[in-house]
Formats: structure tokens, C-alpha cells, sequence
């Protein structure tokens, strides 16, 4: 679960620096938390300035066919701008950036994980894909977006009144490991081996094994 | 030489802790515990303490050696990952230090670099089985070490007066099963309850050293009561802090108290601790009242 969030205003009209431009929102996403009402009221006074081209509001850009697709209709409004302005998640403007390689194409949004924003999204769950899953050592609650250190091994001495040291409106992610374990009666796979993450598996670094040595 | 020695004989073990300064010159760390730390045994560095950059641990332990000291280095898991804590436990071995205490570490954000890194490869447990590993001749990975394996007194930290303290007794268990082979505690101010945490902590038959962290003043008290992690202060000793104002400000209550915790705790665990932070020169005075020195 990702959540966009909006760049403050003053840094989006750098970006655009007055300049012809045509806006992507991708919405729609069960995976993303999109910034609707907020995008679409600072889409309408850019508009108000007169220059842009052309704005769309379709939903999966990650998936380069049905974008290009998607696009194909607005071809001359693309055409027409020297920027394009991308309110999706990280994927989607790094999609869009390849399919309009020639054009200045600016994120919108910042693209920031859910943890520690419980009740602002609409899931209270998430997962880092990290490779190789430890709910069953832990009652079912990830530990690594849970816990604000991603520990394995048990809870750290920050912790007061069962709450997160680093975010004091979060609850510990340990103290509910710990309490869903003493629930269930599996305490005992507390006194399972020592667990340590394999990065290699990891979904920030799996991925490529080229940038080694670099 | 390993403090697990001292606890092997039946000790009571004494150890306090200084903070690297941030900068380059330790003179003064240094003349302070050679004049005032001379009845404790071990010395604890920290390592860039609550999050903030400082002189490193493993320098401090190094000097402090040299200087006739016994170092206890203490390593966070939140500046560096695994091949960096192991290579820096390789280094403080050749340097003949062999104490090392195991913490996770602060987070990054609640220090002076908030916008840093926080790595948490590792976490305390992970880091102690790190150093069983280096013990048995080889790293993390299973690759082998060249020559002579090192030697530690692997420690760990536990929070007795912690608001959840099973949770806490269940990790220090795990970090009992990944090789832990002494305890230091967080500040305790409430002997019963430290008392009946060593009840259960007990059955792990390793040594536990009670920690204290002098109370100075009462503005420091509220502050550790409203933000430092299992600490709790009890009215009780407000009222102590505030009868004298004279004699608080002489640090001669943060003595009283300090030596009174000792005494109520002392049959109970296998030393103490402490954490002067900035009043290493109270650290005879404490010893003293208290009967252990
Ligand atoms: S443990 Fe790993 S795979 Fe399982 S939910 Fe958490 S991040 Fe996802
Ligand atoms: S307080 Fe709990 S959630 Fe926060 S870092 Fe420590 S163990 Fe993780």
C-alpha cells in the first residue's frame, strides 16, 4: 500500500516554470492512495492560466499498453506541451517518462509507504516486500512495516506506554506481535532461531544485480 | 579483560558509562575517569548516543584502554550494517578490547542527523549472534576467519521497570538463546518492581547489572518520565528532589537516592551500572554510601 501525496504548490509551478502542459492522473489503483479532491483543485487554477493542453484522468499508467493506449487520443495535446505533469505514484511517472522519452515529464506527487498513517488510508495493513515472509513467526503482523525499524527479533527499548518511539500516535508493532501471539497461545515461536533479513531477496535490491561493484 | 570473568567468581560488578564528546579532544573524558571511575571496573563508551553524532565508541574504548582502562564497547545497530559491525568487532579485538554491549540503537530520527539513514540490518539479537559467529571462526555469512578467533563478553541492555515488560523478558530471553551473557538495565527508580522482574528474569541464569541514572534535578525527572523509554519516577521522589533545593542542586539528593536504589536492589542482582551523564565526579560518593566500595 502507497500513498501519493501532493508536492507543495510553489514546487510543482517551478517545475512547470509557465510553460505549455499537459496532466496525467492515474487513479483508480486499489494499490494507491491518490490525492483527488487536492489535485483537482490545483489543476483548475493552473488551467485558469491558460496553458494547459489537455488533462487525463485514467488509471493504470504502470501498465505501459493500456497507457499508450490511453494516450493515443491525446496525441496533439501531448504534442502541444513541453511538460507533462504526472499525478500518479513513483511507477507510474517513471512509465510515462519512457513512453515520452522527448518531453519534460515532472512528478507531481511524492510517493511515500503507509506505515505510521494508519486511519488515513483505506487499509490498515501493508507489505514491504521483503522477500521472504515472517507473518508466521509473528502472529500474522508484518514486522517490517509494523515495527518503525523493521526488527525481527523482538521489540527495542524505545517503546513507552506500548506506543512506537519514533511515532507516538503508533502503536508499537511488537507490543501488538507480542499481545496477538500471547492470544493465539504461540508464544513459544518466540524462541524460534535468530531471524535475519536476506537483502538479496529484497524488493530494493533483488531486482538488480548489475549496479554490484558500483 | 572480559567483565564475564569477574561475574564468574561471584562479583559484584561496578561498571559506569562516559559519552564521547563531539569533537576530536577527549582529555578531559579522560581525566575525569581516571579521577573518578578508579573503583569501577569496566567503563562503558557509548556509541553516538540518543541518535547524535559524536567521537566514536570504538576510539573512546581504544584511549581509555590505553590509559590503563577497562572498556566496554558498546555498538548500535543503527549506523551500520552487519559487514561493518562485524569488521569493527574484528578491530576492537586486535586492539585487545573485549567487552561489547549489543543494543539496537535509537532511531534516526530522534538524534541530530533526522533526515540520516537508519540501517537496523541488524538489530541487538542479530548483532549478538554476530559475535558467537566471529567466536566460532567464522562471520555472519559463514565465511571463515584467518587465524585466532576473538574472544567477547557479550552484553545486552533490558528495560526492568518497562510499562511492557513481558514483551521485554521475552527478547531478553531470545538475546539469552543468541549468546548474551550479561545484562545491564535501563534506570531503575522503583526497587519493587525491579526486584520483581529479577524474580522472573532469574530463570535465564545470567548475570544482570542494575542501572542508574542519577536523578539531578526535578526538571530532568519529568523530562525522562514524559519521554525516555522504561523509565518511570515515582512522586515519592519529586518530593525528595523538591524538600532541599540546596542540597538537590549540591547533587547531594541524586546521591542519597542513587546509593538507596543500590542498597534495596543489590541482593537481588550481580551489579550496577551507572550512568552519570556529566556527573562522573558523584560516582565515589554513590559507591561509597551504598557499602560496595
Ligand atoms: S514479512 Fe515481508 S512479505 Fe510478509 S507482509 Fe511483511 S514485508 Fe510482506
Ligand atoms: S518501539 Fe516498537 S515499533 Fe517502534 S521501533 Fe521499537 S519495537 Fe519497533
Amino acid at each position: 500500500m502507497l500513498i501519493t501525496q501532493m508536492k507543495d504548490k510553489e514546487t510543482i509551478l517551478s517545475l512547470v516554470d509557465n510553460k505549455k502542459v499537459f496532466i496525467i492522473n492515474c487513479q483508480g489503483c486499489m494499490e494507491v492512495h491518490f490525492p483527488e479532491e487536492e489535485a483537482k483543485a490545483f489543476q483548475k487554477e493552473l488551467a485558469e492560466g491558460g496553458n494547459v493542453t489537455g488533462v487525463i484522468t485514467t488509471d493504470y499508467i504502470c501498465n505501459p499498453d493500456n497507457m499508450k493506449l490511453r494516450l493515443k487520443k491525446y496525441e496533439k495535446a501531448i504534442a502541444d506541451a513541453e511538460v507533462i505533469l504526472v499525478f500518479s505514484c513513483g511507477v507510474g511517472v517513471q512509465t510515462i517518462s519512457d513512453y515520452l522519452e522527448d518531453k519534460a515529464v515532472f512528478a507531481a506527487c511524492d510517493t511515500i509507504p503507509m506505515p505510521g498513517f494508519q486511519g488515513v488510508t483505506p487499509l490498515q495493513v501493508d507489505c514491504g516486500q521483503c522477500g521472504e515472509c515472517y507473518l508466521n513467526l509473528t502472529g500474522g503482523i508484518c514486522p517490517i512495516t509494523a515495527c518503525s525499524k523493521s526488527l525481527l527479533n523482538g521489540q527495542c527499548g524505545g517503546t513507552k506506554n506500548g506506543n512506537c518511539e519514533v511515532d507516538p500516535d503508533m502503536e508499537c508493532g511488537w507490543e501488538r506481535i507480542y499481545r496477538r501471539l500471547a492470544m493465539v497461545g504461540r508464544l513459544d515461536v518466540l524462541n524460534c532461531p535468530v531471524q535475519i533479513r536476506d537483502y538479496s531477496t529484497d524488493k530494493e535490491t533483488a531486482k538488480k544485480p548489475e549496479t554490484e561493484g558500483n | 579483560m572480559r567483565i564475564t570473568e569477574l561475574f564468574d567468581k561471584g562479583e559484584f560488578v561496578i561498571s559506569a558509562e562516559v559519552g564521547p564528546p563531539k569533537g576530536t579532544n577527549i582529555d578531559h573524558l579522560v581525566e575525569e575517569a581516571k579521577t573518578y571511575l578508579t573503583d569501577v571496573t569496566a567503563v562503558n563508551v557509548t556509541d553516538n548516543q540518543s541518535s547524535v553524532m559524536r567521537l566514536g565508541s570504538l576510539a573512546t574504548c581504544k584511549v581509555l584502554k590505553d590509559n590503563g582502562m577497562n572498556p566496554i564497547f558498546q555498538m548500535t545497530c543503527r549506523d551500520r550494517n552487519r559487514m561493518a559491525l562485524e569488521s569493527d568487532l574484528l578491530s576492537a579485538a586486535m586492539f585487545g578490547i573485549d567487552n561489547v554491549l549489543c543494543l539496537t540503537g535509537d532511531h534516526t530520527k530522534l538524534g541530530d542527523h533526522p533526515g540520516a539513514k537508519p540501517v537496523f540490518d541488524l538489530d541487538s539479537v542479530s548483532l549478538l549472534h554476530a559475535i558467537k559467529c566471529l567466536e566460532e571462526g567464522h562471520d555472519i555469512a559463514g565465511n571463515e576467519l584467518v587465524g585466532e578467533p576473538p574472544k567477547f563478553a557479550k552484553g545486552a541492555v533490558v528495560s526492568p521497570c518497562s510499562d511492557s515488560v513481558d514483551v521485554q523478558l521475552a527478547k531478553m530471553e531470545r538475546k539469552v538463546a543468541a549468546g548474551a551473557e550479561y545484562f545491564q538495565t535501563q534506570a531503575v527508580y522503583e526497587p519493587e518492581k525491579f526486584i520483581e522482574f529479577m524474580e522472573k528474569a532469574k530463570q535465564f541464569g545470567v548475570p544482570v547489572q542494575l542501572g542508574i541514572v542519577i536523578p539531578k534535578s526535578v526538571g530532568m525527572c519529568r523530562y525522562m518520565n514524559a519521554n525516555v523509554a522504561g523509565i518511570s519516577i515515582p512522586e515519592s521522589m519529586f518530593d525528595e528532589l523538591k524538600a532541599d533545593k540546596e542540597k538537590t542542586k549540591a547533587g547531594i539528593t541524586g546521591v542519597e537516592i542513587s546509593a538507596r536504589i543500590i542498597r534495596e536492589c543489590k541482593p537481588y542482582c550481580q551489579g550496577v551500572h551507572i550512568m552519570a551523564m556529566g556527573w562522573e565526579s558523584k560516582v565515589p560518593d554513590i559507591l561509597k554510601l551504598a557499602g560496595i566500595v
